[in-house]
């Protein structure tokens, strides 16, 4: 950007308004969740048919496993599985 | 207290510190947010899975970005993708292809967002007290008596304030241009 005036500031500003603070949470509790993510891929890999039920219904698949699936899991799992 | 690069942060994170995952969550969750509702116009709730997505993904694969210093465009490409999945995801009945989805208007609100992020990076380096001062009023869209509560200062004060702290944050951009 040229020309540092003001006004433009101001309105350059307006543009990134903060994301809801639940989900920026979420996202920053990811180092937590991992011992979970981490016991719930290793199992995924030793069991397919733990694996299946996770790729049909990875939320019902977690609550069964007794993992709370938050946003940020959900999301993890998904990129670890190759499901997203 | 100096602001770390982003090169720096992507470092830290790498080795394992949570409170610089917290900053970099942080520092980009504005930006993620913002392209994906101004941008691409998601709805809230795909716009909440884009982002945790998003951050899932920077998470797992860190140690896979080349050059520490390009944790912006990455990032901005990631949420680029995965927004048009999305909207590919949602517009199922009919066809949807890229280039229907990448318009003009995608470019230009991605370059403004590029600025915004920019002057964000020049309003941290300004500090405390401008750096709240400014993100209340502007960003959050708070009144002169919310800011003045929380800040516990005359509410009458705060106009010439953000007049002051917009004039140091100008400094500071015209400095790294």
């Amino acid at each position: 950007m040229t020309g540092y005036d003001e006004e433009r500031i101001a309105l350059v500003l307006r543009l990134l308004p903060p994301a809801p603070p639940g989900w920026v949470q979420a996202a920053q509790e990811l180092p937590l969740a991992r011992a979970a993510i981490e016991s719930i891929v290793a199992r995924a890999e030793a069991d397919a048919a733990f694996r299946a039920r996770l790729v049909a219904d990875l939320e019902g698949a977690l609550e069964e496993a007794g993992c709370e699936a938050t946003p940020s899991v959900l999301a993890s799992l998904r990129v670890r599985l190759g499901a997203g | 207290m100096a602001t770390r690069t982003d090169a720096e942060l992507v470092s830290r994170c790498r080795a394992g510190d949570t409170d610089a995952w917290n900053e970099l969550v942080e520092r980009f969750s504005r930006y993620v947010y913002a392209i994906s509702v101004q941008a691409f116009r998601l709805s809230q709730n795909d716009a909440e899975d884009v982002f945790q997505d998003v951050f899932a993904r920077v998470y797992e694969h860190l140690d896979r970005l080349r050059d520490d210093e390009a944790v912006r465009p990455w990032i901005a490409q990631l949420t680029r993708r995965l927004c048009i999945d999305r909207l590919r995801e949602s517009r199922r009945e009919g066809p949807a292809d890229a280039e229907e989805i990448e318009t003009a208007e995608v470019d230009e609100t991605f370059g403004k967002l590029d600025q915004a992020l920019t002057v964000r990076a020049g309003l941290d380096a300004v500090g405390e007290p401008c750096r709240d001062i400014l993100d209340r009023f502007f960003c959050r869209d708070e009144s002169y008596k919310a800011i003045g509560d929380a800040l516990g200062l005359p509410s009458g004060t705060i106009a010439s304030r953000i007049s002051r702290c917009l004039t140091k944050l100008r400094a500071e951009l015209e400095g790294r241009s």
